[in-house]
């Protein structure tokens, strides 16, 4: 028998060993366990519902704009979408060729179907056509037995129905660029999102988005969603009413016709902003659609310039129309009295320089009332002179003309008013005695937009009050529309007699024969308008031109041709409507501008008529809500 | 419970034993305790299908019928018969290795198997066995002078490089790593002396950067990524991320039987096979995973106080070295999934699911169980009574 002792122990001393050398690789196993179940636990839970959850954001509709009647300008249409599920097809092509019997498809959709179908997970459902009609949606449903892995979907597009009419104010919605993204919204990383670009689109963007909804799904290794954890609705967008009336907009546009044009009407005491037009206009449905490079260089280069909104962005030498200004300027500094006359025998000279008045025999001897309806430029050249044009200027921002008016519209243009400390400032060069003239009837460095010389005509016929604009009737605070309080103005600080005065010129100007603007006045009792013509000299008129006598407007191309220009307010003897219209190289205010103004402002005030009349309850209180509003029931 | 009871005790000191005293004389403690931690597996193969038998647990379970009838069957058998056949199962494996070699060059890629139409065989399974036998024999006749003398241990060293060259060549790193490994730990049984393991070990560390040459990239990669898991977390390193983050979201008491996410919602890989362990630990927690390794721990113990109590060299080398082999599986199992080891590819002894795996460990486990009826039985030099 084979038996050995000594081995034997030696066995068992070295089974020991080993035994030992196990127990603490065991040992490492339970300390390892022991940290990753226990000390490390949290974080890896963390990381394994990292894994399996996932959030998807719910997009939330975007706000309603609508107009002052509540008519829809901007709305969210159905985009009907098909979609393929390609594991859910019994084979893509067979899928694909089966629907292009039913709808149309091009071999471009359906080079992209397939290619997208390589790429992503076979339960990924994937975009075939979208902007389906009606009718092809129900061919698809009728047809659906027989098409397994077909789906529709319904997603939301901005749509304006009113298409070009409005389309500034509105501005438009487009996917979001880099340079867009605030990161502050999760929305924005949403494909598909899209955001205000322009317009209240664009500065009551955050209102009309909303809050996004979040769903939280339990989705597998591959991606693939096994249900649904939790889900928070998101709130809408605020729908925003706007202070626009639609019709009266769209009457506008058409009285502007295929000019270059602004047109603006607003409530002089509240600042409500009825009628803002600008034309050319364009279709903001295209940005949304995605503009082609033609329809985009189209738009952008032509020279009427569609795509800027004229009545804030557009800006134009006031013309005549800044003679208000100067004569408040002159009666407040006391360097004129109202009965004091200057005489007028066409122009008056500055040193060595002539200055003309634009009625070549001159206006004779004429006071401030019958300077404003003959619209005599020597006199406002003599009251310029007189009292400075820093002092003009100063008069000029507090009626709003040269600063912007705070309007909530992007893109807001100041304009210009000079005065000597922006002369040196800017060009480096002292202020000439001569520029006080020019300048002082509205022409040289000086800039306005439309909506600056409709607020100027509000503030002088609410008794100077600084009435600002806006479009939206209500207030938006943190995504929350809230009814504005009644309006309360800081003063313009002038005197109700020089505002006065000044209206009476007006009065003459619309309404007394012989005033530029009485072929284009109001017949119709209590809607007389007063106004001012404004006729913006584009070009410089040479001396020899002035002796074989100066050339007409329609011999000139349409580049040199002067501004039109007339604003007014009505009705005459308790004003609540100002107008501002502006006809880029149009011609004359007199023969052009005023014509279109008066238009829009009777078909304003009838609409208003109307309005009221059908609600008789709320006539009297509304009328007498305003300022200096006499009982002329 | 493994102290026979005296009365049999002094008749199994026999050249014979009759087939129906071999059974009498099988410890079914040691059956239960395989069952109870194949039961795990059934139960984690279930719950891995989702609440289903199919199309794992149910076979698994006839698997592990079929195993332990094996199991039995190798017990029964003279332990003698085992170690005179030890070379012959040797050279059969070899030659299966180089078949598969050969058969693997003509086929694309790494084979490692041959299909015998109802099982697929691993050579490199039958060689973990064969080496242990083939050991054991040499070393059961060595006296502590033999085993002193450089000479001597030159053939069993040789014996085990061969069949380890062709492991790796398969490639198969965890494989190679075992039998070194079990080898190693029958050598140290045997007697050898630890500083010719130092020399080895040197010896062996000396040429890891020529071995890094012959290593295919897959295999480097993973080397590359157990030393920098986050290098890479989608890609080979996800794997070993996905589960760190199922073990540690496991917690102290685990996500609950079958609500698993990791392993559920289909983040873990292999979770049927190699990773079965995560699965199981997501859902049963550390409670679960030490519960699983106190099983374990248990089940070498038997093995060792069966080796301790046996008679002969060979006995004791046998469930030494099988104790041994089934050790390395669940400690490289579990190490891997843990983030301790490198991913080599070994499953989880008796719950992992596969077939050829389960039936070479019983297989293993029956000679185990054969060294123990058959421990009072001495064994001459050259296998057989006493010559």
């Amino acid at each position: 028998m084979y038996h050995d002792n000594d081995r034997s122990k030696m066995f068992s001393r070295r089974a020991l060993l080993l035994a030992g050398g196990k127990g603490a690789l065991v040992s490492a196993l339970v300390a390892r366990m022991y940290y990753l179940q226990v000390i490390e636990a949290e974080r890896y839970t963390m990381l394994s519902d990292e894994n399996r959850v996932s959030m998807r954001l719910l997009a939330p509709p975007r706000g309603l704009i609508l107009d002052r009647n509540g008519t829809a300008m901007a709305v969210n249409q159905h985009n009907y979408r098909v979609l393929v599920v390609s594991e859910q097809t019994p084979s893509l092509d067979y899928t694909l060729d089966a629907l292009s019997q039913i709808i149309s498809l091009g071999d471009h959709d359906r080079a992209r179907v397939i290619k997208e179908a390589r790429r992503r997970r076979s339960f990924v459902p994937i975009t075939v056509r979208e902007n389906l009609s009606w009718e092809e949606v129900a061919r698809i449903e009728v047809n659906a037995p027989d098409l397994p892995g077909v789906l529709i979907d319904v997603g939301q597009s901005r749509y304006y129905p009113l298409e070009h009419l409005g389309a500034h104010i509105l501005g438009y919605v487009a996917a979001v660029s880099e340079n867009d993204q605030t990161n502050t919204d999760p929305l924005e990383e949403l494909p598909g999102f899209r955001i205000g670009k322009a317009g209240v689109e664009k500065i009551y963007d955050m209102a009309l988005r909303g809050r996004g909804g979040t769903s939280q799904e339990e989705v597998n290794a591959v991606g693939r969603v096994m249900r649904e954890l939790d889900r928070r609705e998101g709130e809408p967008g605020v729908d925003l009413t706007l202070t626009l009336d639609m019709r009266l907009q769209e009457y506008a546009a058409q009285r502007l016709g295929d000019e270059s044009a602004a047109a603006v009407v607003m409530d002089i005491h509240t600042g409500e902003v009825i009628v803002m037009a600008s034309t050319p206009s364009f279709d903001p449905n295209a940005f949304n659609r995605g503009l082609t490079h033609d329809e985009w260089k189209d738009l952008s280069t032509n020279p009427l310039a569609p795509l800027q909104n004229k009545a804030i962005s557009g800006t134009f030498a006031p013309g005549s129309t800044f003679k208000m200004v100067v004569a408040i300027a002159a009666l407040e500094a006391g360097v004129i009295s109202p009965e004091q006359t200057v005489l007028c025998r066409g122009h008056t000279e500055l040193g060595s320089i002539k200055f003309h008045c634009w009625k070549k025999g001159g206006h004779g001897s004429v006071d401030l009332v019958n300077a404003l309806k003959g619209s005599c430029d020597v006199y406002f050249y003599e009251i310029a002179r007189r009292v400075g044009f820093d002092k003009v200027a100063e008069v000029a921002n507090r009626f709003g003309l040269g600063v912007p008016t705070g309007i909530d519209l992007p893109n807001e243009r100041s304009g210009l008013i000079p005065n000597r400390a922006w002369k040196r400032k800017a060009l480096g060069q002292p202020w000439h005695p001569g520029e006080t003239l020019i300048n002082g009837i509205g022409q040289g460095y000086c800039l306005t937009t439309p909506l600056q010389l409709a607020v100027m005509t509000a503030r002088i016929a609410n008794g100077g009050q600084q009435v600002i604009p806006h479009v939206a009737r209500d207030l938006i605070v943190d995504k929350q529309a809230i009814p504005r309080d009644a309006p309360t103005w800081k003063s313009c600080g002038v005197s109700q007699r020089s505002l006065s005065l000044v209206r009476k010129g007006m009065n003459a100007v619309s309404n007394e024969p012989g005033g530029t603007a009485f072929r284009a006045r109001i017949e119709q009792e209590g809607m007389w308008l007063s106004g001012k013509t404004g006729t913006a000299q584009v070009r410089r008129i040479t001396m020899r031109e002035r002796e074989t006598g100066v050339k007409k407007n329609e011999d000139l191309p349409w580049k040199e041709r002067d501004h039109a220009l007339f604003v007014a307010y009505a009705p005459e003897d308790a004003p609540r409507y100002s107008i501002a219209v502006v006809v880029e190289h149009g011609g004359g205010g007199s023969a052009v501008a005023a014509p279109i103004a008066r238009d829009i402002m009777l078909e304003v005030q009838k609409r208003e008529r109307a309005r009221v009349a059908e609600q008789p309850e709320q006539k009297r209180q509304h009328s007498c809500s305003a300022p200096g509003c006499k009982d002329h029931g | 419970m493994l102290r026979p009871t005296p009365r049999l005790s002094s008749r199994l000191n026999r050249t014979e034993m009759s087939w129906r005293e071999k059974i009498w004389q099988i410890n079914w403690s040691l059956v239960a305790l395989l069952t109870a931690i194949a039961s795990v597996g059934f139960l984690t193969l279930y719950s891995a299908a989702k609440g289903s038998l199919e199309p794992w647990a149910i076979k698994q379970m006839v698997r592990f019928a079929m195993g332990i009838a094996v199991m039995i069957t190798v017990a029964v058998i003279d332990l003698r018969f085992w170690m005179r056949h030890a070379y012959g199962l040797y050279v059969l494996s070899v030659v299966l290795l180089v078949a598969v070699e050969v058969k693997g060059t003509i086929g694309m890629g790494a084979q490692r198997w041959i299909d015998l139409g109802f099982i697929q065989l691993q050579p490199s399974e039958i060689m973990k066995i064969a080496m242990i036998l083939t050991l054991a024999r040499y070393f059961h006749g060595a006296t502590i002078q033999d085993v002193g003398r450089p000479t001597y241990l030159i053939p069993p060293l040789l014996l085990v490089l061969l069949p380890v060259a062709l492991v790796m060549k398969q490639p198969d790193l965890g494989t190679a790593m075992m039998v070194l490994m079990s080898s190693g730990a029958i050598f140290f049984m045997a007697g050898v002396r630890l500083w010719k393991f130092g020399i080895l070990l040197a010896g062996g560390l000396g040429s890891i950067p020529v071995a890094w040459q012959f290593l295919h990239d897959y295999q480097k990669k993973r080397v590359i990524i157990f030393l920098n898991p986050d290098q890479d977390p989608l890609g080979a390193g996800y794997h070993i991320t996905q589960s760190k983050i199922a073990l540690g979201s496991g917690g102290i008491f685990g996500k609950g039987y079958m609500n698993g996410t990791q392993a559920g919602l289909n983040f873990l890989p292999e979770k049927q096979t190699d990773f079965i362990f995560t699965m199981f630990g997501e859902e049963w927690g550390l409670m679960g995973g030490l519960f699983l390794l106190g099983l374990y721990v248990l089940l070498t113990a038997f093995g060792y106080a069966i080796a301790m109590r046996c008679r002969s060299q060979f006995g004791r080398l046998v469930a030494l070295g099988i104790t041994t082999t089934f050790f390395l599986y669940f400690f490289i199992n579990t190490a891997m999934v843990m983030g301790l080891v490198p991913v080599v590819g070994v499953p989880l002894p008796l719950i992992s699911y596969g077939g050829t795996a389960m039936l070479s460990l019983l297989f293993g486990w029956g000679l185990v169980m054969s060294a123990y009826i058959h421990r009072d039985l001495p064994i001459g030099r050259r296998g057989g009574h006493d010559d």
